[in-house]
């Protein structure tokens, strides 16, 4: 018995195409660490290079959101289900006049990417 | 992935993407994509090496969340999130993708896309030049965050299964 990690659909690749795991944690933060510790290639797509939790990442425990209780210091027990839910964003940017030259994907070489 | 991978849809559903980005013109559309991920058995390589493919069977139009900037932003929340998995559970679909429109900008994903992109997921996206859906390619995250790969759209009048 313990904590059950529900792994959201894009990140099941990178756990063993598994969609949930069980840990022993007594917070969020723990169980994350725990998860990310188990599958190492998850981390990226959770935690930003500084170790936050990325902003489109959400994280419940038993369908309360953390952010409404104690973060990842929210404390977990037996039994409990924390998922990860995936929020969406994007849109376009500024186009500069030279990623427009391009009809491929340029903006990773484009110098004025700082702009 | 050895083979690029190829993401299937039907005229009708390729149509009803580029209408609602028309519709929303001059902001954002956004919607999710419910389909099937996996190997084409009808469609190998001359090896016999079976093909990723994932296919786009039906769209859940949704909101645009970013009321604050619509016309160079969109989002989709955790709630919606949610709401589009059941709809494909009730369908035996998952959630494959997620579709959004640059109005008046090309059918690229921006600095902006790739910074809060997820895995995985393919990321249709239509351009809309002045009203009038134009492009509309698709792409998906490389594992380690660093750029997107195009995803070749095969657009047929219907895929029979």
């Amino acid at each position: 018995m313990g904590v059950k990690v529900i792994i959201p659909t894009p990140l099941r690749v990178y756990a063993g195409k598994r969609d949930s795991t069980v840990v022993k944690a007594g917070t969020v933060g723990e169980a994350l660490g725990r998860l990310t510790t188990e599958f190492g290639d998850l981390r990226k797509h959770l935690f930003t290079e500084e170790g936050k939790l990325r902003s489109f990442v959400n994280v419940y425990v038993n369908d309360e959101d953390i952010r409404y209780l104690a973060k990842e210091n929210t404390p977990t027990k037996d039994g409990d289900t924390i998922s990860i839910v995936p929020s969406i964003a994007g849109g376009s940017s500024p186009v500069h006049r030279c990623c427009r030259r391009s009809s491929t994907l340029s903006f990773r070489a484009c110098l004025c990417r700082q702009a | 992935m050895a083979t690029a991978p190829t993401l299937k849809m039907s005229t009708e559903v390729a149509q009803k993407i580029r209408q609602h980005g028309a519709e929303t013109y001059p902001h954002e559309c956004c919607g999710a994509l419910l389909g099937r991920d996996g190997v084409d058995g009808n469609d190998t390589t001359a090896s016999g090496v079976q093909l990723p493919i994932r296919e786009i069977l039906a769209l859940l139009p949704l909101v645009n969340r970013r009321d604050d900037s619509p016309h160079n932003r969109f989002s989709v929340t955790a709630e919606d999130v949610r709401d589009a998995e059941k709809a494909a559970l009730e369908k035996k679909l998952d959630v494959v993708g997620w579709y959004h429109s640059h109005p008046d900008h090309p059918a690229r994903p921006s600095q902006y896309d790739l910074e809060h992109a997820w895995p995985w997921y393919s990321y249709v996206i239509v351009s809309v030049a002045g009203g009038k859906p134009a492009e509309m390619t698709s792409w998906r995250l490389s594992d380690d965050r660093s750029d997107y790969a195009s995803e070749e759209i095969a657009i047929r009048d219907h895929a029979a299964r």
